[in-house]
């Protein structure tokens, strides 16, 4: 079975909502869209106080080439245009709605009918990317990257496959899995789509051997697709890392920064990107939902909702059964990236994958001991850095010998701090150094 | 409700210090066994004194010299070093011998570096080798087997190591025929330090260890292989070395290799580093075992392979991510 | 004997030999530098804490010297020696010692534990850096202390401390040297480097929020919420900004009048040693932590 080839961990799996069928959220009395819901320039607001908007009327406009529009995803009346505490942990920009009713722009096409590449001839590359960019689709795994930047390869970079991303290794979350299971055509269209879009005749959707029903599923539907190739891989994390999945699939390591993906011809999306792409061109419908997993040990009942953008994350925590008790940690995403929250009043985002309700125990670290330099770490990262190292150099604050040993690699999966036996807090001062070194190969760069 | 933030990862696979210090002493359980069985008394005292006293200068020096307020012998590696220094001694050292060398042990071998995790070199060997050349005589006299509840007084006889020395300043083959049979000396029924004599106690804890994933093969098999491999281009030179097989089980070579060069604090961090540090160490246990003044040479190779290790880790750097695509 | 005799000969001749060699080498390959330079740094306190903005002390003396043949001694201080050294320094140089005003850190936050609520616990390395990293922190203020002490792991002259009851890092006037560490070494740029004053006295808003103003206010009872009372009260003298929400006191306009202080409704603005004024009116009751002079003003 394929897999990537340096370092990776086992972390505990916990998919209690592997078996809970994907269902609606209610919709929230009030929605907040943030501007920052992408990586790049924020979003412009396009309306103003008292505007009347429907679903998938245009809040913002996209703030440059990097950057992605925001759609409506309730209808109603914008109350304010406020800076609001968003999932980052600071207060951000955003549009705030006052809920009335569930009225949809007359151009999005809400039948349930599925519509192939096929049955849409005039659809062109250029087309194709141009209706991406307008609905706002941006990487739904989590990094949020606009989807029209990697469907447009810089010049010199020619895409030779797509791969699509439904590994989903963090553990606790399975809105990729219910998601293959209840809608494998339309994600199949999507793939054809981007594959359209880069224009390469291969295909491949990788997909971790823990859900063994998705990949019968998927190979199943995929036999009218001879170029769209399903390849389960093994379980470690972190499988579903652009870099390790590249690795598994194709076997091409993408070099240090500033390569990317497209430099060894390859174009990753994730499997709900594929989707939404599908509702995007086929649809018209543009980015106004996604499926997010809602779970946790304490939770009473763990689901995948499908919930609009901007509903508030305690609207979606009492519709499983209302915060434990016993709560200690509210994670915006899964247990090895995902972000601790301050609150449960902080609106959902295109970039929310998950909602993990940690509790007291499981929540708390324990007390660091010294280093006694065992390697585990070394062995673990799938980066081939060495942790203790850069950890040591960050808190020395030695940024040549840091960048020396390559910490601009690191992908922030947290294997190192998984594995540390005595509970160090790695990953937290490679950060550190990690966001120094960044800066000072920057202004490098901009004085020469 | 105050919500605990922290940045991620928000788990832990569950893995400690304890948890590794302890697996290692569960490792050497066969050859506590072994000692006890064959050394009787002797093997009792001596590894009770050296265990008790390292725990206690640890917490003592930790608590009253370096002034903290941890509770650092918890996690096991006072303990370990005392075990490993017991399986370091013969079963007829004095008390008060053991206690020197436990206080040096963990005093100068371990706490003047600052504590768990910050010495160059393997305290329980810088206890045996700073005994070793302060009380030689004591040190070089090895009780025979099976003498039950002798202690200091029990009898002393050459072990298979001063035979094979022997064999090699005599110049004469046939001095190797006194070696004890290759299945005495794979099972321990021979003379030596406490822990070293059962070959086959302690390849089973080093299997259980790299099952464990506490350490990983490269140490133990590239010094274990280098020697073997040295020892037989030797052995077919010239009949005054003894075979590899008899080379391989004697003396600390199984020891140093599965319990002593693999101490994670002292050995390189990357695969690569640690087969140039496990061949290095078998080429000088080599060289020292037949051209140098001691008998044995496992602990000597051991310390200073220690002192290369800072050097073996920044040359030996793991494969970067997308390295050879570079190339 | 014959075994003595030829030991120390070999011995005694390696060592003349290597002698000789040492010192034509030292003598060809000398590095002439300007003896000036070390005399300046031989005055120098040798802290090499790159307070002067020169990469340590010797680096220090030779830009001293450099700026002596330029003419003037202007810009070049030495805060840890201060006025004394300088004047030792312009000496040596042949040059007129250049009075500067002293300067010291000032803490720029009183947030404590009683005024600003916190409303998570942080669980992580205990570093400001990393806990800036989790967004606004553990309270409602993502400008304020973060308290893990970065700034007084940074201070070589133990000039700064924390104070557990308060958070908040304590300087040390007597010590500080206004080397600038500290400041650097804080991630949201709370501690300032400002003038000591006359009689060291200053009048400074100990405020880092730029929030607007109904936010800073839910946060924090001592924070600054913009709302500009006490640049009305300094009109006379315009030494005090209102920008992002926030009031700055400009030390060198500012004459330590101290009617800002009064003005402020939130006890944001505080003097530092002057002496205890005759309790006026009902004011707030916040505390400095900071001002060990200063009588807090009574409410009646």
């Amino acid at each position: 079975m394929k897999t990537f080839h340096i370092g990776g961990v086992h972390p505990a799996e916990n998919k209690l909502s592997a078996g809970s069928p994907i269902r609606e959220a209610a919709l929230p009395k009030q929605a907040i869209f943030s501007m920052f819901q992408h990586i790049g320039a924020p979003a412009k607001p396009v309306v103003q106080k008292g505007d009347v908007v429907k679903v998938g009327s245009l809040l913002a406009e996209a703030g440059g080439f990097v950057s992605a529009p925001v759609y409506s995803s309730v209808s109603g009346k914008v109350n304010k245009i406020d800076a609001v505490m968003d999932a980052s942990g600071t207060r951000r920009m955003a549009v705030i709605i006052d809920v009335e009713g569930d009225e949809w722009e007359e151009s999005i096409d809400r039948s349930k009918d599925l519509v192939r590449l096929s049955d849409r001839p005039e659809l062109d590359s250029k087309t194709i990317v141009e209706k991406i960019k307008n609905a706002g689709i941006v990487g739904l795994g989590g990094a949020t990257f606009p989807c029209h930047v990697k469907l447009t390869p810089p010049p010199g970079n020619k895409a030779e496959c797509v791969i699509i991303n439904a590994v989903e290794c963090e553990p606790y979350l399975t809105a990729d899995h219910r998601l293959m299971l209840e809608h494998p055509e339309e994600i199949l269209v999507g793939v054809d789509l981007i594959m359209k879009a880069v224009d390469v005749t291969k295909g491949y959707i990788g997909i971790e051997n823990n859900k063994p029903d998705a990949i019968k599923l998927m190979a199943e539907k995929a036999k009218q697709y001879p170029n769209i190739e399903i390849v389960p891989l093994k379980v470690k994390y972190p499988q579903g890392g652009e870099k390790q999945l590249i690795d598994a699939v194709i076997g091409r390591q993408v070099p240090a920064p500033p390569a990317i993906p497209i430099s060894v011809g390859a174009v990753v999306q994730n499997v709900g990107t594929a989707y939404a792409i599908y509702e995007a061109v086929m649809k018209n419908k543009p980015l106004i939902d996604r499926i997010i997993t809602v779970t946790g040990k304490s939770v009473k009942n763990p689901s995948n909702l499908l919930a609009r953008l901007g509903t508030p994350f305690q609207q979606l925590i009492d519709e499983c059964g209302g915060l434990p008790e016993d709560t200690g940690k509210i994670i915006g995403g899964g247990p090895m990236m995902g972000k601790a929250l301050l609150s449960l009043d902080i609106p959902m985002t295109k970039g929310s994958s998950g909602l993990l309700i940690m509790n007291q125990k499981e929540a708390r670290r324990s007390e660091p001991q010294p280093c006694i330099r065992c390697a585990k770490c070394v062995s673990a990262c799938p980066m081939g850095l060495e942790p203790y190292l850069l950890s040591k150099l960050s808190a020395m604050e030695e940024w040549e010998a840091a960048e020396k040993n390559d910490i601009v690699s690191c992908i922030e999966c947290g294997s190192c701090q998984f594995t540390c036996p005595s509970n160090r807090p790695l990953l937290d001062m490679i950060r550190v150094g990690k966001t120094t070194v960044m800066g000072i190969i920057r202004s490098r760069a901009s004085k020469s | 409700m105050k919500p605990i933030i922290s940045l991620s990862p928000h788990v832990h696979g569950g893995d400690s210090v304890q948890k590794n210090m302890y697996g290692v002493c569960v490792a050497l359980l066969p050859a506590l066994a072994a000692s006890l069985w064959f050394f009787g008394l002797g093997a009792a005292i001596v590894l009770a004194v050296s265990v008790a006293s390292c725990v206690v200068f640890e917490w003592a020096i930790t608590k009253f010299i370096l002034g903290r307020n941890t509770c650092t012998i918890c996690d096991g590696s006072a303990v370990l070093t005392g075990l490993l220094l017991g399986f370091n001694l013969p079963s007829n050292l004095p008390i008060w011998i053991i206690i020197i060398g436990a206080l040096f042990a963990i005093g100068v071998g371990k706490m003047t570096f600052g504590g768990l995790g910050q010495n160059p070199f393997n305290p329980a060997l810088v206890g045996r080798v700073f005994l070793l050349i302060s009380f030689p005589v004591q040190m070089t006299t090895w009780p025979e087997v099976h003498q039950g509840l002798a202690y200091t007084d029990a009898t002393t006889a050459a072990t298979p190591l001063s035979i094979m020395q022997n064999a090699i300043t005599s110049g004469d083959p046939t001095v190797l025929s006194n070696l004890p049979s290759f299945q005495d000396m794979l099972l321990g029924v021979t003379g030596g330090s406490l822990g070293e004599v059962s070959a086959i106690c302690l390849l089973a804890g080093c299997l259980f260890m790299i099952w464990r994933k506490i350490i990983t093969w490269h140490i133990p098999v590239s010094i274990l292989g280098t020697v073997a491999i040295l020892s037989a281009v030797l052995h077919a030179s010239n009949p005054v070395y003894a075979m590899p097989t008899q080379v391989l089980c004697s003396g600390g070579l199984m020891l140093g290799a599965c319990f002593m060069a693999t101490d994670y604090v002292t050995s390189p961090m990357t695969g690569k580093g640690q087969l140039i540090y496990g061949v290095c160490i078998g080429l000088l246990t080599v060289i020292i075992r037949n051209w140098g003044a001691y008998p044995e040479g496992m602990s000597f190779a051991i310390l200073i392979m220690n002192a290369f290790t800072p050097l073996i880790n920044t040359y030996c750097k793991p494969n970067r991510f997308g390295e050879e695509v570079k190339k | 004997m014959n075994v003595i005799l030829i030991a120390v000969t070999v011995l005694g001749a390696i060592g003349l030999v290597s002698a000789l060699v040492l010192y034509f080498i030292s003598h060809k390959f000398a590095v002439h530098e300007d003896s000036r330079i070390a005399q300046v740094a031989e005055v120098l306190p040798q802290a090499n804490c790159g307070g002067c903005g020169y990469p340590g002390c010797s680096g220090f003396a030779a830009a001293c010297v450099k700026a002596a043949d330029a003419g003037s001694l202007e810009g070049k201080l030495c805060p840890v020696g201060g006025q004394p050294v300088m004047e030792q320094v312009a000496g040596i140089l042949g040059m007129a010692a250049v009075a500067t005003a002293p300067k010291v850190a000032v803490v720029r936050c009183n947030g404590t534990c009683e005024n600003r609520p916190r409303n998570a616990e942080f669980d992580g390395a205990v570093s400001c850096r990393v806990k800036n990293m989790t967004g606004v922190g553990d309270t409602g203020c993502g400008y304020g202390c973060l308290g893990c002490g970065d700034c007084v792991s940074k201070c070589q002259f133990g000039a700064i401390s924390m104070d557990a009851e308060t958070g908040l890092p304590v300087v040390d006037e007597e010590k500080c040297t206004a080397c600038g560490a500290c400041a650097k070494a804080c991630p949201r740029g709370i501690i300032e480097i400002r003038l000591k004053g006359p009689k060291g006295r200053r009048v400074v808003v100990l405020c880092n929020n730029k929030d607007k103003g109904a936010i800073a206010n839910k946060a924090c009872k001592a924070s600054c919420i913009g709302c500009g009372k006490c640049v009305k009260t300094c009109e006379k003298f315009e030494a005090i900004t209102l920008e992002n929400n926030l009031a700055y006191i400009d030390a060198e306009k500012c004459k330590m009048c101290r009617k800002c202080e009064e003005a402020c409704p939130k006890g944001a603005i505080h003097g530092f040693n002057f002496p205890p004024r005759k309790p006026k009116t009902e004011e707030s009751t916040i505390q400095s932590t900071q001002t060990p002079n200063v009588e807090p003003s009574k409410a009646e």
